[in-house]
């Protein structure tokens, strides 16, 4: 499919040392130029040369008039070695993607040699910097789980970077049969449109001896709810599944609480200026403030702009940006948390966000300097259900899909969630009717807050642990909370002022259903075998 | 409440998993009450410092004060406190339970496991003491037995390691 990943060593995209220096190549040529401006302002208009004491003590005068060659010896030297160096360093920076490992290799005194199990992938994120995309290249980034533990590929062609994550997730999925291969072969080039279906291929080959060989019926089950929407080449469109309309995106970012707390400070800002009689220095305090929120706000548009995810074989793809993109490939069972929050100003609107906890932290940030554990910055409920049922198919099918509807909803008696007793108020002044749990056999479904809303989905999969705690004024109220422990990230996975009979029946149905979850989960090689 | 082996909990406290748990060892008592007194006497002194060296009046006696009292509270409720800590393994999770005011239950499956650390103080070195934690990929997690024979302990983490290997998950 691709021959970069024929298991030998391969070089980056040649343009790499200017793309990583990029941008402090053209800081330094930036500086010379400020530097040099006086003379060049010399040269090309002599009339306004400087006056005469005030050239003859500046060093480059001194150099240019005695030392004219010599100085450009070194120069011309200088620059050889630098470009030596870098050339030698693109040489040295060689990977290679096997069918179990991908290995980087760099550095000339200072050498290092990063190899991450294809097995233990966790994500693949394709990186455009604008800078990098006008020379036609991308980064890829393998994420494994652990912070900065991301193997990085900067920078590879650009069609190359695709055919390459398709390759590394198909192997990674364990559907490495021969067969895959020529189809993917046959199949020719990776063009977009045919990287479904062949995929699609893939797991459908890999996947059947996994059944004949079998591993109980609860795994035999679980693969196929797994294989199940992957073999049909039909659900896996390229398309988008949430279109993000410009109009809500501006709407959303309008009515967030950064944009109220923002206009606060503004507001306090502008009557104490105005009070103190402070004139001018009013229009020195706010403009520089505007300016910082004007462009926080165009980053969060433009990054969310042309914001797309979408099912593939090998996962849930979620692209973000306009100017610099990133799109990240989550292969299934990857997501430790999912938590769908909405913004008190958004309720009439019926707007809300969704973010994820992924095991792999990296420490360079997304497309516009954020970090992507944040899924779908704004949509719409209908959005929201599509999103869920791409990120957790488990809670796909209409009666779960009720529940999460309810949890959505102001609470109901008949919507299955266990609340707050009455004296959780002490404790949850206005959210205790809505603090509430469900368990399910897939997922452990928490909905909290009534001015904040939210609502976190913990697959139980993915929980490394579960405990149940109370204090003193706990106990006086015959109160605990729960905490099921994920990996490291943004979602809150605990409930608190629950009744200390639910809270321990609780306790007691996730750990059973952890230990069930463990026995029955085979998402590290998600095409089986 | 439920600081004794056979506990009669009252309503309002937690015991989610009736049943026997495995206690630390008796000696780890006489650990936790040794280096509490030396911890406790190491700040009071310490807090006393400014008071009898440079006699700047009776106020600075208060932090002094406050810690030995503080010291002297924790001390007394050191016996219940290491009678509430307690492990239990079931046949795909171990249990684990602490504290008295600040009650804790955790659950965790062996397939959870990433690592098995074993920890020995000095002064629960002499006694043939060692601590045990569970590491998993999560952070708060957070189990450490403490107080448990050096060969119980050896034990425990070989079984664990094993355990976990015949049962091992992704993350």
């Amino acid at each position: 499919m691709t021959q970069l990943a024929d298991g030998e060593w391969h070089r980056l995209h040649p343009a790499t040392p200017l793309l990583r220096g990029g941008i402090a190549f053209i800081a330094i040529l930036g500086i010379v130029i400020a530097n040099l401006r006086e003379r060049l302002v010399e040269i090309f208009l002599p009339q306004l040369a400087c006056p005469e004491g005030f050239c003859d003590s500046d060093p480059l005068t001194i150099v240019l008039d005695h030392y004219l060659l010599p100085a450009l010896l070194i120069a011309a030297g200088l620059l050889i070695v630098i470009i030596a160096l870098f050339w030698w360093s693109w040489r040295m920076h060689t990977f290679r993607v096997t069918d179990e490992v991908v290995e980087v290799r760099s550095g000339i005194v200072f050498r290092s040699h990063r190899k991450a199990r294809l097995d233990r992938v966790q994500g693949i994120n394709i990186v455009r910097p604008l800078f990098a995309r006008i020379f036609g290249a991308a980064r890829l980034e393998v994420s494994t789980a652990g912070s900065d533990a991301n193997v990085q590929l900067a920078y590879l062609g650009s069609g190359n970077a695709d055919g390459l994550r398709g390759e590394i997730l198909r192997r990674a999925s364990g559907a490495r049969a021969g067969a895959a291969g020529a189809a993917g072969a046959a199949n020719g080039p990776a063009v977009p449109a045919a990287e479904g279906v062949e995929r699609a291929e893939g797991v459908a080959v890999g996947a059947s001896p996994e059944v004949q060989r079998g591993l109980g019926d609860i795994a035999r089950q679980r693969l196929a709810e797994f294989a199940a929407p992957e073999l049909d080449p039909a659900l896996a469109p390229v398309t988008s599944v949430v279109t993000m309309h410009p109009g809500r995106l501006v709407g959303s970012t309008l009515l967030s609480s950064t944009m109220f707390f923002f206009l606060v400070a503004l507001a306090g800002l502008i009557t104490v200026l105005a009070l103190s009689d402070a004139g001018i220095f009013l229009v020195f305090a706010v403009i520089p403030t505007l300016f910082g929120f004007g462009s926080f706000l165009v980053r969060r548009i433009t990054r969310s702009l042309r914001y797309s995810i979408a099912a593939t074989p090998d996962g849930v793809r979620v692209g973000f940006g306009l100017l610099s993109t990133s799109n990240e490939t989550l292969p299934p069972g990857r997501i430790h948390a999912i938590e769908i929050t909405q913004e008190l100003l958004w309720r009439p609107a019926d707007w809300w966000s969704v973010r994820i906890t992924v095991a792999s932290h990296s420490n360079r940030n997304g497309a516009a300097g954020q970090q992507n554990t944040t899924i779908l910055p704004v949509g719409s409920r209908a959005d929201v259900l599509k999103v869920l049922e791409l990120v957790m198919p488990a809670l796909a099918s209409g009666d779960t899909r009720e529940l999460v509807e309810a949890g959505l909803e102001r609470p109901r008696p008949d919507d299955r969630f266990t609340t707050s007793p009455r004296r959780g108020a002490v404790l949850r002044w206005f959210s205790w009717r809505r603090n509430g749990f469900v368990l399910h056999p897939e997922a452990l479904i928490l909905r909290r807050g009534a001015i904040w809303r939210s609502l976190s989905v913990v697959p139980t999969a993915r929980s490394q642990s579960v405990a149940v705690h109370q204090g003193p004024v706990e106990r006086a109220l015959g109160l605990a909370n729960v905490r099921v422990h994920t990996v490291q990230g943004p979602v809150t996975t605990a409930i608190g002022a629950l009744d200390a009979r639910d809270a321990q029946t609780l306790f007691g149905e996730v750990a059973a259903a952890d230990v069930a979850a463990i026995r029955a989960d085979q998402s590290h090689r998600w095409g089986g075998s | 409440m439920t600081d004794d082996a056979t506990p009669a909990p009252s309503p309002r406290g937690l015991d989610p998993v009736p049943g026997e748990w495995q206690r630390v060892s008796r000696k780890y008592l006489v650990v936790d009450l040794i280096s509490t007194l030396f911890w406790g006497v190491v700040f009071t002194a310490l807090s006393a410092l400014p008071a009898v060296l440079l006699d700047w009046g009776v106020w600075w006696w208060v932090a002094p004060a406050v810690l030995a009292i503080i010291t002297i509270v924790t001390l007394a409720l050191v016996p219940r406190r290491v009678r509430a800590i307690g492990y239990r393994l079931r046949d795909d999770d171990l249990l684990f339970r602490t504290g008295i005011m600040f009650q804790r239950f955790v659950a965790v499956p062996f397939g959870r496991m990433q690592l098995v650390d074993i920890t020995r103080g000095p002064i629960a070195r002499a006694a043939g003491l060692a601590e045990l934690k569970l590491v998993t990929a999560s952070a708060a997690s957070g189990v450490v037995i403490p107080g448990l024979p050096l060969e119980e302990a050896e034990w425990l983490r070989d079984h664990l390691v094993a355990v976990a290997e015949t049962r091992r998950a992704g993350l």
